[in-house]
């Protein structure tokens, strides 16, 4: 710190010092703001040519959960015959669906960055937290989007004489989203930060995706598991807000006031290592690459 | 004048032993190298030769200092692995240093390349914004400039069209659009000058100019000394990793271009001193072959406005025998850029002649070929063009620009050779002033 004040008072203003080593505190997220036009470039960039040259372009974004859900219900609800806690298996599993998809699309987009862009980040510097951040957003506004097929879904059950009932704790919503997409992003960015150095976790991140969803009650409500288990299901910090989500939004499943308190501290522990491990990366990750 | 860049004592350190695991796969090969005492199987060739005595360490930079004042124009040249690329990277911050400081003042903008981020489904224009964004432009400043960038590009007709349907000479000139109007403070440009056709490299290259001389400051890497020599005042040679010379921009350039071991080995005089070595028959065997500048010296260097003669000497080593020589001249691409035979020598085609040493002179004229590096292979048929033998590319040589043939033409130039060639121009018919053809 003595240096850097010497530095602005001996010679006037320098714009920029780059040196070896960055304090592990100076995340500079000033220069995060500063790029906001970039991050909103990238989300748009990628929300607008995913669907360019296909038939049903757009359609896609309802396409997708769509069939995943009939895919669950058929395999879960009506082959293994797993219970949905009083709630309509459709839309038990395109509420679990998209909720999933907004964690797993995050860390799995995430986890690439380093790898994935290393053309851009090679040829030229922008803040590396920019691509991570514009990844989190598409699939945030992925979620909302597909969020319309929900309620669309949810109001035809009303108008047919089911009982939907969303509770007040559907204020909770922002938060529950807030925590499952910074999950998302933080996992991602530790494992793009380890990515690095060991290649070998490129590999692991689909197989570990598909492990987290059986381990979350996405196509299975956490009443269906055995009491040895739950506990165990209940300390994925992703349990309790899965478990929130459904309970305000559909009205049936349960809300565990502790272990959400807990998803959130886990949530934050979780987010400031993955800066740190970001910041760490990202300053010779090109050295690698 | 304020300094704008100050480096002082940068290194850069690649670890290449314990930190450069990429897959656990490369970790065990490497182990089971080590095991058995051969050489690290990860690490290449390339890097190996400047390994430290400890195997371990690559220093790409070694204690590097300058600073670069407001408003000036510095080349930085080198050969490869000399650590240019490294500068850059550190300087555009995309790597960071593993000592040392750098200090920069004001808006920096780097061109390692032209078009980073174009995204092949989105139309020009939009490509104009995604890459202006990555390149720090702000969205204001673009939307400002986009008629200038459209305009400059010469793409207006397609600028909504998908960029994968462009042709890569369009994709370039629009991307050099996009970088000629970042207007930075400081601008560091790295071998992206010649691109595109003839047309708009010229006017790239007046774009780039008009930034040198609006008080920019510029920081060039490139291996087109000539264009170099245009731009730049000063310059830095780096030499395995450090700075061999940092002066004004001519006499760096001569240096590094009077060394230039870069090259393959460059021959001017081969002689086979012991016969059975030689290339021949029993007709005739060769001597020697040598290459002169126009002062009758052997040189590997000769200029491009020089006269350059190429002699080679032959044993005749029976009464009666007709021989006929042929150089074939290379370029370094392997092509050939003519062959000629010295049929045309009445006095001595197609003779008989006696026991003897011969000596046959091919006169390359002046202002014919273009710069860089050739191979000569000589031929000698002994009886007629049906019986002959060769000796390949025994004379190697470096044809620098001495810019003759340019005039006031900067750019680059197309074509195997670069002749200098008559033109005329003259009026056939002045303007009628009556006549209605402008009306």
């Amino acid at each position: 710190m003595n240096t850097e004040t010497n530095i602005l008072t001996d010679d006037d203003s320098w714009t920029m010092v780059i040196r070896p080593q960055r304090a592990w505190w100076d995340l500079r997220l000033m220069e995060v703001w500063n790029a906001r036009e970039l991050i909103l470039l990238f989300v748009w960039r990628d929300l607008v040519s995913i669907y360019k040259q296909t038939v049903i372009g757009p359609l896609w974004y309802f396409l997708h959960p769509t069939l995943q859900t009939l895919m669950y219900f058929f395999i879960f609800g009506v082959i293994a015959r797993l219970p949905t806690d009083g709630i309509p298996p459709l839309l038990f599993y395109l509420s679990g669906t998209i909720l999933w998809a907004l964690f797993s699309t995050t860390l799995s987009g995430v986890a690439t960055t380093f790898i994935g862009n290393a053309y851009l980040y090679g040829k030229v510097y922008f803040h590396r937290l920019a691509i991570p951040i514009s990844v989190v957003i598409s699939n945030f506004v992925n979620f909302l989007i597909q969020s319309a097929l929900l309620l669309i879904v949810m109001l035809i059950y009303n108008l047919a004489g089911f009982g939907i009932h969303p509770n007040r704790w559907l204020f909770l919503l922002p938060l529950l989203l807030l925590i499952i997409a910074s999950l998302g992003l933080s996992s991602g960015i530790i494992i793009s930060a380890l990515t690095v150095r060991y290649r070998d976790l490129q590999h692991f991140i689909p197989i570990g995706v598909q492990f987290l969803l059986y381990a979350t009650p996405i196509i299975y409500p956490l009443s269906a598991i055995p009491e040895g288990w739950r506990s165990v299901i209940q300390f994925n910090p992703l349990t309790p807000v899965v478990e929130a989500f459904r309970f305000g939004l559909l009205g049936q499943g349960s809300v565990n006031p502790p272990m959400l308190v807990y998803s959130i501290f886990f949530t934050i522990i979780v987010f400031f290592i993955s800066l740190l491990a970001f910041n760490r990366a990202e300053g010779t990750f090109m050295d690698f690459v | 004048m304020s300094v704008v860049i100050s480096v002082e004592n940068v290194s850069k350190i690649y670890r290449l032993g314990s930190y450069d695991n990429r897959t656990l796969q490369e970790e065990i090969q490497r182990w089971w190298a080590g095991l058995r005492g051969r050489p690290d199987p990860v690490v290449t060739i390339d890097h190996m030769s400047q390994l430290e005595p400890d195997h371990e360490m690559l220093w790409a930079l070694r204690n590097v200092s300058f600073e670069i004042k407001q408003g000036e124009t510095v080349a930085v040249i080198g050969r490869n692995g000399a650590g240019k690329s490294t500068l850059l990277k550190i300087l555009s911050r995309i790597t960071l240093p593993s000592e040392g400081e750098i200090k920069i003042k004001g808006r920096i903008s780097s061109l390692l390349e032209v078009g980073t981020g174009f995204h092949p489904e989105l139309t020009g224009r939009e490509n104009i914004y995604l890459n202006g964004s990555i390149m720090g432009m702000k969205r204001a400043d673009i939307s400002h400039k986009l008629d200038q960038i459209v305009e400059f590009s010469g793409v207006s007709q397609f600028i909504d069209t998908p960029v994968k349907r462009y042709s890569s000479g369009m994709y370039m000139r629009l991307a050099f659009s996009v970088a000629a109007h970042l207007d930075p403070d400081i601008l560091i440009v790295d071998e992206v000058l010649a691109v595109g056709d003839l047309n708009f490299q010229r006017k790239s290259l007046g774009k780039m100019e008009e930034v040198a001389q609006s008080g920019r400051t510029v920081i060039l890497v490139s291996h087109n000394l000539y264009t170099l020599k245009q731009f730049a005042q000063r310059a830095i040679l780096l030499n395995s990793g450090k700075i061999e010379l940092d002066d004004k921009a001519e006499s760096v350039i001569a240096a590094y271009s009077g060394e230039s071991p870069e090259a393959p080995k460059l021959i001017a005089e081969k002689i086979w001193a012991i016969e059975d070595t030689a290339p021949g028959n029993n007709i005739a065997r060769l001597d020697r072959v040598v290459i002169k500048n126009q002062k009758n010296i052997p040189s590997t260097k000769l200029f491009s406005g020089e006269n350059i003669s190429v002699e080679i000497d032959t044993w005749n080593q029976i009464d009666s025998a007709k021989l006929s020589n042929t150089i074939v001249l290379y370029n370094e691409d392997g092509e050939i850029v003519f062959s000629t035979i010295s049929n045309h020598d009445k006095k001595w085609h197609g003779q008989q002649r006696k026991i003897g040493l011969y000596r046959s002179i091919c006169q390359i004229p002046a202002n014919f070929l273009s710069p860089g590096l050739y191979g000569i292979t000589v031929i000698i048929c002994t009886n007629g063009y049906s019986d002959f033998f060769q000796a390949d590319n025994v004379i190697r040589f470096e044809v620098t620009d001495s810019g003759d043939v340019r005039g006031d033409f900067i750019g680059g130039y197309s074509g195997i050779v670069r002749p200098l060639l008559e033109w005329k121009t003259f009026l056939v018919e002045p303007e009628k002033l009556t006549a209605g053809i402008n009306k």
